[in-house]
Order: C-alpha cells, then structure tokens, then sequence
C-alpha cells in the first residue's frame, strides 16, 4: 500500500469541478484508492463522496492507494493534487 | 395594474408579454415493480441519453457563453456518471423493487440533503444542481416532451428561479425580460442576464398569478419594479424611458475606442476600478484605458485565514494578463474600519474609520505587508503593474513602505525570481494631512489617487453611512474642491501624475472644474466610462 499527504492551496478547497477531474484520474487505475480528511474517508473513485468531505483550503488530505498499480497510481494522483489543487 | 419590486440586476426596461415558466409534470411517484433488471436497464438509458443532452449543451454554451460558464454542463455530466449516484438508484430499484422514475428521485433528494448539511455555502449550493440533473433523467423515463422552450418568444418570462440548464435552452435573445421570485443578485440566471444585458429583477418574493399569463408586463432594470398589467398612464411613461434609455445607450457606443480628450485637445484616462478578478470581463468590455483601482480586499475578506502569496499572485496575475499591457493599479490591503476579517484579530475600536487599518496595519505587520508586496512583484512581469499605498499621512509611512518593496525586490533578485526592473509606486491622497503634505510626498512617489470618499469623509467629519447627516453632507464642498486642486498642483509640479479613483470621479457636473485642474485620470465604475468619456469629448476648456 502506498499513502501519501498533501495540503489543499486552491482558496476555493476541492470544488466539484476539480473533484470530477480528480476522480476521472484515480479511475483510470485499477488499484482501490480513499482519500481521508481526518476521521472521514472516501472512495476516490465516487465524486459526490469526495466533495461530501467539503476539503478547503489549506487542509491535510491523506491518500491510500492499494492494488496491482499502485506505484503508477499513487504518482498520477499526486501529481494531479499538485498540479490543480 | 400590480407593481411588485426586486433587486434590479440589469439597467434596462422591457416591455413585453408576461409568459410564465412551465416545467412539465413529471411524476415520481412510487412503484412496486417486478422486474428489477428491466428498470435498472430503463434508468441506464435514460441516464445516458441525458449525459449526451448535457454534452450537446456543453458544447452550446461554449459558443454563447464562454468556457466558465460552461463548465456547470461538465459538471453535470461528471455527476450523472458518479458511481454513487448510479449505485444508489439501483440499489433502490433492486432493494425495494421501485420503479426507477422513484428511484432516482430519492437519490437525488438524499444526496442534495447531503450538500445541504455541509457547513460551506459553495457546496450547498450543489444540492440544486444533483437536482437539476435527476430532473433530466425523470424527464426522459416519463417519456414526456421536454420543456417546449420554443414557447417563449418575445416574452418577458417570470419564474421562481431558473436552473443553469434551463437558461441555457431558452433562445435567450427571444427573452426581453427576467422577472424571478426567488434567485438572488449573484445566481446564475442573474449573471447570465447581466452578460447578455437583458432588464432583470429577482428576489421579487412574489409568484406571479396565472391569469397574468399573456398580459402586458413591464420590467424597469434600473429601479427593480416591475409593472404587471401596466395602466396606460404607466406604460407611456416607461416606453419613454426605454426609449431614452436605448437611444442613450446607442449614442455612448460612438465614443467606444474613441480617446478621451476635450475639444480642444487636453487629454485625460478613463480607467475603470475593479474589487474582484470577477470584474475583469466586464472591466475589458467597458472599454476602459486601465485599472486605476483594484482593490485586494477580496483576498482578505473571502478568507477564512491569510491569502498565501501564490494565491494572490494568481489574482494579481490574472488581473495583469487580462489587461494586456494597460496600467493595473493595485491598492495594497485596506483592510480595517467597515472591512475586517476576524483572523487579523484586530481589537475593537471606539473610532474605526480612523483607528488601526490599511498601511497602518502594513507597518505593524510588515511579514504580512511582504507576503503582499512579494506577490505583486512576481506577478509585475505579466503586464503594466502599479501599486498604490492607501491611508497615507506621512512622508515616513511612504519611505517605510518603499523600503518594504525594495526589500521584497532585492531578495526575489537574490533568488532569481522574475521581477520587473521598475514598479510605479504612489499613494492614495484621502486624508486631508496627505493633501495638506502633498508637496512633500510627490517627491517619493510617481503618482497620486485621490479617494473622494474618504478624502470627503475626514474633511467634513461626516460618516458617510449615517444617513441622518444628508442634510449636511455636500459632496462638492469647497474645501474637499480646494484639497483636490492643491494635491493636483503639487503633483504637477513634481513632475507626477495624479489621478481620482473616489465616486466624485464619476460626477461628471465636475469633469469640467477636475480637468481645468490638470486631473491626469479618473477611475470609475465600469458602467461610468462612456458616458465620462462622452462628457470628456463634449468640453471645450478654451471657449
């Protein structure tokens, strides 16, 4: 299993624009992949799960990837993370 | 006739036919079925073929409106595949044996509940668009037509409030008029209409009867009423101030592009203010020559904690490359007195208007000061940045708060950041000490802004929010006049340049007397610059 924490920059959080774009990527993987903002988890996969977190600005997300993939989906996440929010 | 008043989003009168917003009936009531894979089958369908109407829509609104405001059609589409919703209907549908049409609607009311619940506005706010969608798809699996917007031509069309979906559909140059119950200011619809430049009036807070349905109607923008079944005394008066308001509107469009100079050849810029990069396309379209004012403050106050630097070097960024290469004056944070964050914690104060704020607060806090002064600088290279200090009363302040730039410059050098070699650099003159001084402070800065209202404000001793003063309030009193002439003179005589970015800039009974005192450049709302300019080009300061 591969985890990971990134600190949300964008002043808007994970709106629904870029948690559509967030979750097309992490579907593209075949690996089992949450995201956690505290006590609370989501599927990565599930839009509406991932905008249910409400994450803002400057909050901590925690990223969990596990399957065959993981390697390759951990980093396209991350850098997804890195690149929009 | 029935009068019924809202807030007006658009300044312009329609005058029309009253057609109301029919949504068709679409039934969701519940089933007992037998066949589960059979309706799970149906929904499928039925949700694909609306994802496909909603990319058809997608690329519709790219054309007509740009990609911002076609994003929510992407969106849409995003949702209407998310697995949990197409796991909760069919959990539905394979659970309690419902029929889909019930199904949906219970996912879609279970997951707007959800955004409901959440403590954001923002995400609030999705509930109405998991609504929007669902509606779709129960539109398609009750077979029914969709909504017949071919209905509404040349009609002014009232509803509660419409979905992005639904003005997207409307052939909106059909649409004379919007008058909504509910909606507010900000909403889509509202938006929308504003970029089309369509008469609206919303929050209206009255549903419209449906014997109205045909009859005359008459939306007033400017003031926010609207006329139903409007008397012949009424209805003359209002299609004469339409028809002024357009044959107004007609003869400013001649001085658009046109250069804003006096008959006999004294020049002067129109620049436009903006408090939000929401402003840009709006301060582009109005023809402006530049930003005289954008204020930060918005970085501050929609905050729940301190803008970073990259943050605020997006927005400056942004404002910069928007207005390719014209001057961007940006005014460092004036936060303080009726504009306060709680996370500045700032202490109460008996006499906020002059207690802790703008650059004092800057000089108190400089680490907060160079997180701004940072991002500008970096940002200074996508354009024709200036930066204003507002709150002037020194000299000192001005030499300090240079200092802070130069410093902020020095180290980004250091780093090999780009920075632009040379940042225009003034003040704002809205304290009568900063007037008073203003032959002094023209000698560290390259230009001067007047801000009228605060100028005005602590010359009188007036609050200008107390409106149990307007008796004694005048906006052209001698000595705020006599302030502004001194400030200008000093500039001149410097060498400077001097500008007015207060709501006098705007006055154009005082055009004439600001440009007799060499006023460099006015700074106005968006809607003012034509008509400034029209008045601009009217003078003649040698006859």
């Amino acid at each position: 299993m591969k985890t990971f924490t990134y600190a949300i920059t964008d002043a808007a959080g994970i709106h629904a624009r870029p948690a559509g774009l967030l979750v097309k990527e992490a579907k593209k993987f075949e690996s089992k992949i949450s995201v956690a903002k505290g006590a609370r988890k989501a599927d990565l996969k599930k839009l509406f799960a991932v905008m249910g977190l409400g994450v803002k600005q400057g909050e901590v997300i925690t990223v969990d990837v596990e399957g065959a993939d993981e390697e390759a989906a951990a980093a396209a996440v991350e850098a997804f993370l890195k690149a929009n929010l | 006739m029935l009068t019924i008043t809202g807030k007006p989003v658009y300044g312009a009168i329609s005058i029309g036919p009253l057609a109301l917003f029919h949504r068709n009936t679409i039934s969701t009531a519940a089933r007992t079925i037998t066949d589960p894979e059979a309706e799970v089958q149906r929904f499928q369908s039925a949700r694909e073929e609306a994802a496909a109407q909603l990319g058809q829509l997608y690329e519709k609104a790219l054309e007509t409106v740009g990609e911002e405001d076609a994003a929510i059609f992407e969106i849409h589409q995003m949702m209407l595949e998310d697995d949990e919703y197409i796991e909760g209907v069919e959990s539905h549908i394979r659970e309690e044996m419902l029929n889909a049409e019930a199904a949906v609607d219970r996912t879609a009311q279970e997951l707007a509940a959800m955004f409901r619940g959440m403590d954001d506005e923002y995400m609030q706010g999705r509930a109405a668009d998991v609504l929007d969608i669902s509606r779709r798809v129960e539109q398609i699996l009750s077979g029914g037509p969709a909504i017949d917007f071919s209905r509404y031509d040349q009609v002014i069309l009232a509803a509660d409030d419409l979905a992005p979906s639904e003005t997207m559909q409307l052939d909106t140059k059909k649409i004379l008029g919007f008058v909504l119950s509910g909606g507010s200011a900000s909403s889509h619809t509202a938006i929308l209409a504003r970029n089309l430049g369509i008469a609206t009036v919303v929050n209206t807070g009255t549903q419209i009867h449906t014997d109205l349905e045909g009859k005359m109607a008459v939306v007033d923008g400017f003031t926010g009423t609207v006329f139903l079944d409007p008397d012949e005394a009424t209805l003359a008066a209002m299609q004469e101030k339409q028809k002024q308001a357009q044959a107004e509107r007609e003869r400013l469009e001649n001085v658009r592009g046109k250069e804003s100079v006096t008959q006999d050849g004294q020049k002067v810029l129109i620049y436009a203010n903006a408090g939000n990069p929401a402003d840009l396309p709006r301060v582009v379209a109005s023809d402006a020559e530049g930003i005289g004012l954008f204020r930060s403050e918005f970085l501050y106050l929609e905050n729940d904690d301190y803008p970073t630097e990259e943050q605020q070097f997006e927005a400056y960024k942004k404002a910069l490359t928007a207005m390719e290469g014209k001057r961007v004056v940006i005014r460092t944070m004036d936060i303080g007195a009726d504009k306060k964050a709680d996370y500045f914690d700032l202490d109460p104060e008996e006499n906020p208007a002059m207690g802790l704020r703008a650059i004092r607060i800057c000089l108190t806090r400089p680490e907060l000061f160079k997180t701004q002064l940072r991002a500008l600088c970096r940002a200074s290279v996508y354009g024709r940045l200036a930066i204003m200090f507002p709150m002037i009363i020194s000299v000192e302040e001005v030499r300090k708060a240079k200092a802070l730039l130069a410093e902020v410059m020095a180290r980004l050098k250091n780093e090999g950041i780009p920075c632009a070699e040379q940042i225009e650099t003034g003040i704002m003159i809205e304290t009568p000490a900063a007037a008073l001084v203003s032959d002094a402070l023209a000698e560290e800065v390259d230009f001067f802004s007047l801000g009228t209202n605060d100028l005005t404000q602590y010359t009188l001793a007036i609050d200008r929010q107390q409106t149990k003063l307007d008796d004694f309030f005048d906006p052209h009193h001698p000595a705020v006049l006599r302030l502004i002439e001194m400030t200008a003179k000093n500039a001149h005589k410097a060498g400077i340049w001097v500008g007015i970015c207060g709501e006098l800039g705007a006055d154009l009974s005082l055009t004439e007397a600001f440009l007799r005192m060499g006023i460099d450049e006015l700074s106005v709302s968006v809607t003012s610059v034509l008509p400034l300019r029209d008045k601009v080009r009217s003078l003649n300061l040698k006859a």
